[in-house]
């Protein structure tokens, strides 16, 4: 099963690199009033259904793949 | 000196760049310096200190020490940690320690997204840790800091009872990368593991600069040979 995870810079946290790509996107000319940068994780994982993969995604992300000090997470599970 | 020379262990993870610092710094101060891989299970016998050296663990990827926690050594460090024993991330280790969850909050890019290099002024703001117990409180040490992540990130709870709690162990005299209320290194509350950004390792000769990374070493040596000396 294909499972894409969304990481985000939690609201409100600070988020030095979005400013800096903002600032260059004014710099190409662009009307940007902000930017914010997550990142996005791909997996492919053998589950019985998807809300067992969901569960088990919903793991990965607090034990390894999201901070939740300062990220948020949203999983994506395609249609099996 | 009659003193036995206490080991420290010194771990290595893959990208870890300021480990032989670290053990030449250690040794420079009467300890024994042990290098760890990252792989070890169990630290090696007779270990009464441990040091999470600066560099790059795993590239940085995902998340600067986001990786390394998951290292089989980890497990042995927490074990460590959790019996008192004394611990100091410097820098990448400071942000293992961090995601490993021994340590409150978590290290961010700079506020101004730029790597800093600089020998800083910190000033001491507890003096209840091993590391700084040698020192005086409010006294200003310099040591040099190198890093593209070190802004030190908690919210307003968090951060209010780490305050509550004296684990601000060093803050920056001037703001250096948007660390919140400039804090440079913070300990677990029982002060046994401390997590900072500027490098004492890199701090212990004149021939080399400034020697404000002395005080803070030779308190882990000294914790160390003290924890040795107890009774089991």
């Amino acid at each position: 099963m294909h499972v894409t995870v969304l990481i985000r810079p939690k609201t409100g946290i600070l988020d030095p690199q979005g400013e800096a790509v903002q600032a260059s996107l004014a710099t190409l000319g662009f009307a940007v009033t902000g930017a914010r940068v997550g990142r996005l994780v791909e997996l492919e994982l053998d589950a019985r259904d998807r809300a067992s993969a969901h569960a088990d995604v919903e793991r990965m992300c607090s034990e390894l793949l999201a901070n939740p000090l300062i990220e948020s997470f949203e999983i994506l599970t395609a249609d099996a | 000196m009659t003193d036995p020379r206490p080991r420290i262990a010194v771990v290595t993870f893959p990208g870890s760049n300021d480990d032989g610092d670290a053990r030449l710094a250690l040794d420079l101060l009467g300890a024994e310096a042990v290098a760890t891989w990252h792989t070890a299970t169990e630290l090696p016998a007779g270990i009464a200190g441990v040091v999470l050296p600066g560099g790059f663990s795993y590239g940085d990827y995902l998340r600067c020490g986001a990786l390394a926690r998951v290292a089989p050594v980890m497990d042995a460090i927490r074990s460590f940690a959790a019996d008192g024993g004394p611990v100091l991330g410097i820098c990448n280790g400071f942000q293992i320690l961090c995601e490993a969850g021994l340590l409150p909050g978590v290290l961010r890019a700079n506020r101004q997204v730029e790597f800093v290099c600089a020998d800083v002024e910190v000033t001491v703001e507890s003096t209840a840790t091993p590391f700084t117990r040698d020192c005086r409180p409010g006294e200003t040490l310099v040591i040099p800091i190198k890093h593209g992540e070190g802004n030190w990130v908690a919210d307003d709870a968090l951060f209010a009872d780490v305050v509550a709690r004296g684990q601000v162990v060093l803050r920056y005299a001037t703001d250096v990368n948007g660390s919140r209320d400039r804090v440079a290194g913070v300990a677990s509350e029982d002060g046994n593991v401390l997590g900072l950004m500027p490098h004492p390792e890199h701090a212990v000769d004149p021939l080399l600069g400034p020697t404000g990374g002395l005080p803070l070493l030779h308190g882990l040596v000294t914790a160390a040979r003290e924890r040795l000396a107890a009774p089991v």
